[in-house]
């Protein structure tokens, strides 16, 4: 019987083993990190082509106003599903030139009798305009918090930029309002 | 790690120690043997639940109208039929092929890490009793579909998801052990003189497996944890109203998930590049460019994920990139079905069951990649998206792919496995009622699909009524007809012509130079393969 050396084969083999074990866990805890990774990834990825509406950082052109050109820019405000407040714009459209730096105010309201804190949550269509719509102040910056029956009225700041394609003649701003009173209670956001 | 083998101090023969007696032989056994069985007799279970769950689905479906179950009911039935049958059904069965046959083919004594693979085969029963437990739980069990798209699966989950989350996790950490057990068996317990060439397919595909598998289920077990914060700790991965963002869900679930469609028809491809060959009485045609097309196919499948989200808006060069990504994927699966078809030609063909399923396989799969095709047309796919055009290309892929690529494996094996020769009439009988109930039920699904018929929907326009009701006859003629399989399998277990050691003529490899059925230990000395021949493309090997 050849016991002795198939013995002898199988320590070297488990040895190689846990070898091979450990570089293949590795991989497994490697690949976990991964699936987290793609969080920050997904943003950069959408920041950097202006998918999924999520607009461009400041504007970094000359503030050069480009008044032969004249593009519709619409406003929608949406409450998320169980939101009761009255969200909306003061106006759902204007004409904009590229390069100038326009304002819209947003209207909310808390009809209820407690004070409730909110997230509002903006997207830009066609998608591959929103690389060119740069926002310099937006209430979605910040979360706002209404006492009961409290209405305020919330500026947005923009400018199009003016090496916005041609064919895009329309814009879309379009916010969605979240209920946060039970993630943020109103108390903590009054605080800071 | 072989030593635990070796302490089994059993009733044994000659040369090779005995299974222990009872409940705990099952319990506590680290022969890859047993341990294959019980992974096989699990993985039939799951089948004939999720399949009795595809019943209700057609039962439902029979006629347009609500007639048997509620929407809510219907919704956790689609949902647990798909994970059962993907997790519970096709990964398990071929992970018992692999654990049976893998060191019969490499001529090793066991897997290389026998205690772990017992460990990795238990935790299934618990994550798939933790599954099913959900459906008596308060608010019923996971009803947002098998890819559990955020927030379905998050806000507006019912109460019982966390169980669902904690069950996939087991699944996982099963999965990902029983990869690593397969990888470095095929690596490191490979007999004397046995090159990564000479290995039969089987083995190489498995090893191509073992990798996706070791790098994707830890991606799904990230998703599913993300879930898991979102809904008890209080982060946004998925929420747009922290910041998060319901489409990123896509892109982490479908990183796993279109791995894991290769995942489920790979070892099948490399069952029927052993069983095509035997039956044609032929070597395999191309072996070398079969290991590249696997490769090859395993390479793409991590850079086609978002055709499975083209509707979600990406952008168009997005698009361009998945579309022409995923229609690059049919050049070696191309080359495989080319293979597959010239080992036939002019061979001595004859079609004993197994041979009959791997035909059949090679036909039927040919034409769920055609319609993988078309979906993979961005344009088209906004029509075909979430319709029951779906439905039909993917039950073509993996029913007669995934489940007909294990029926041929079972039936090629069972001599081995049983030391019996099977019941030849009755397993043709079982291959032409699934052929047949298979076709009726997914064929006409193209049609409905294509004509805006949604799916997982529990009632649908008088339109569709026709189609609905072949497709339903079908899905009861291939459900019934399971259980003649079931039968087949203990008839042959109890009793049947006494089989060689080499039943099929003309197959070849190292599991059948073991005596039927096989013993409880094998290759305790390894076989010497320094001589035999790599393998060489074309038919000059012999």
């Amino acid at each position: 019987m050849s016991t002795n050396i198939v013995q002898v084969r199988r320590m070297a083999e488990s040895i190689s083993t846990a070898r091979l074990v450990r570089y293949l866990l590795l991989l497994v805890v490697l690949m976990f990190g991964f699936g987290f990774a793609l969080v920050p990834l997904y943003e950069v990825m959408c920041q950097a082509f202006g998918i999924n509406g999520k607009t461009a950082g400041a504007y970094g052109g000359a503030q050069v106003v480009d008044e032969a050109r004249s593009v519709r820019v619409q406003f929608l405000s949406t409450n998320a599903a169980g939101m009761v407040w009255r969200f909306e714009p003061m106006s759902d459209e204007m004409e904009v030139h590229p390069g100038a730096s326009m304002e819209m105010l947003f209207i909310a309201h808390n009809p209820t009798d407690q004070p409730m804190s909110a997230q509002a949550v903006p997207s830009v269509a066609p998608a591959r305009a929103a690389a060119y719509f740069h926002k310099t102040e937006c209430f979605c910056f910040t979360q706002q918090v209404l006492q009961p029956g409290e209405t305020i009225e919330m500026p947005v700041r923009f400018i199009v930029d003016r090496d916005l394609p041609k064919d895009v003649h329309h814009l879309t701003l379009a916010y969605t309002l979240f209920d946060i009173t039970a993630r943020t209670p109103p108390a903590e956001l009054a605080g800071r | 790690m072989s030593a635990v083998i070796d302490s089994h101090a059993a009733t044994g023969h000659d040369h090779h120690h005995g299974p222990a007696k009872g409940l705990s032989r099952w319990l506590l056994t680290t022969n890859h043997k047993d341990i294959g069985s019980m992974y096989l007799w699990f993985s039939f279970a799951m089948f004939l639940l999720g399949g009795s769950m595809a019943m209700v689905i057609r039962a439902e479906l029979f006629q347009p109208g609500l007639q048997i179950v509620q929407p809510e009911f219907f919704n956790q039935m689609t949902t647990m039929h798909g994970l059962i049958m993907v997790f519970g059904a096709v990964m398990p069965a071929f992970v018992g092929l692999a654990n049976w046959m893998i060191p019969l083919m490499i001529g090793a004594p066991d897997m290389a890490l026998p205690r772990m693979n017992n460990f990795s085969f238990w935790l299934l029963p618990a994550a798939f009793g933790l599954l099913v437990s959900t459906l008596f739980m308060e608010g019923g069990g996971p009803n947002f579909g098998w890819t559990f798209y955020a927030p379905l699966s998050t806000t507006y989950a019912p109460e019982s998801v966390t169980f669902f989350i904690l069950a996939v996790h087991l699944m996982g950490i099963s999965s990902i052990m029983g990869a690593i057990n397969v990888v470095a068996t095929i690596l490191n317990l490979r007999a004397p003189g046995m090159t990564l060439m000479k290995m039969p397919l089987f083995v190489w595909t498995w090893l191509i497996t073992g990798f996706l598998l070791i790098a994707v289920m830890p991606v799904l077990a990230g998703v599913v944890t993300m879930m898991l914060m979102d809904i008890h700790f209080g982060t946004s991965f998925f929420s747009a109203a922290g910041g998060g963002d319901p489409v990123l869900f896509q892109h982490v679930f479908w990183f796993f998930g279109h791995p894991e469609v290769y995942i489920m028809i790979l070892p099948a491809f490399g069952a029927v590049s052993a069983i095509i060959p035997a039956f044609s009485r032929k070597p395999l045609f191309g072996y070398t460019s079969m290991v590249y097309a696997t490769a090859a196919i395993a390479f793409l499948s991590f850079i086609v994920w978002a055709h499975h989200m083209f509707t979600v808006g990406i952008p168009l060069t997005g698009e361009l990139f998945f579309m022409y990504a995923t229609m690059l994927i049919a050049v070696p699966t191309g080359v495989k079905v080319f293979n597959w078809v010239s080992t036939m030609w002019q061979g001595s063909m004859t079609f004993e069951a197994p041979m009959l399923f791997s035909v059949a396989f090679v036909i039927l799969f040919t034409i769920g990649g055609f319609s993988g095709l078309m979906l993979a047309i961005a344009p088209a796919d906004f029509q075909y998206h979430d319709t029951y055009f779906v439905v039909a290309h993917f039950h073509y892929v993996l029913v007669p792919g995934a489940i007909f690529g294990i029926f041929a494996s079972a039936y090629y094996w069972l001599p081995k496995w049983t030391g019996h020769m099977y019941d030849e009439t009755l397993a043709k009988l079982h291959f032409w009622m699934s052929f047949v109930g298979m076709n009726l039920a997914f064929f006409p699904m193209h049609f409905v699909g294509l004509a805006g018929m949604p799916r997982r929907i529990p009632d649908y326009n008088m339109m569709f009524a026709n189609f609905n009701m072949v497709s339903s006859i079908g899905a009861f003629m291939f459900g019934v007809t399971q259980l003649l399989f079931l039968f087949i399998v203990i008839k042959c277990i109890l009793g049947g012509r006494p089989a060689s050691a080499k039943p099929w003529d003309g197959a070849e490899g190292l599991e059948w130079s073991v005596p039927s059925p096989a013993p409880y230990h094998t290759f305790s000395t390894p076989p010497d393969m320094t001589d035999e021949h790599e393998h060489r493309a074309g038919p000059s090997h012999g």
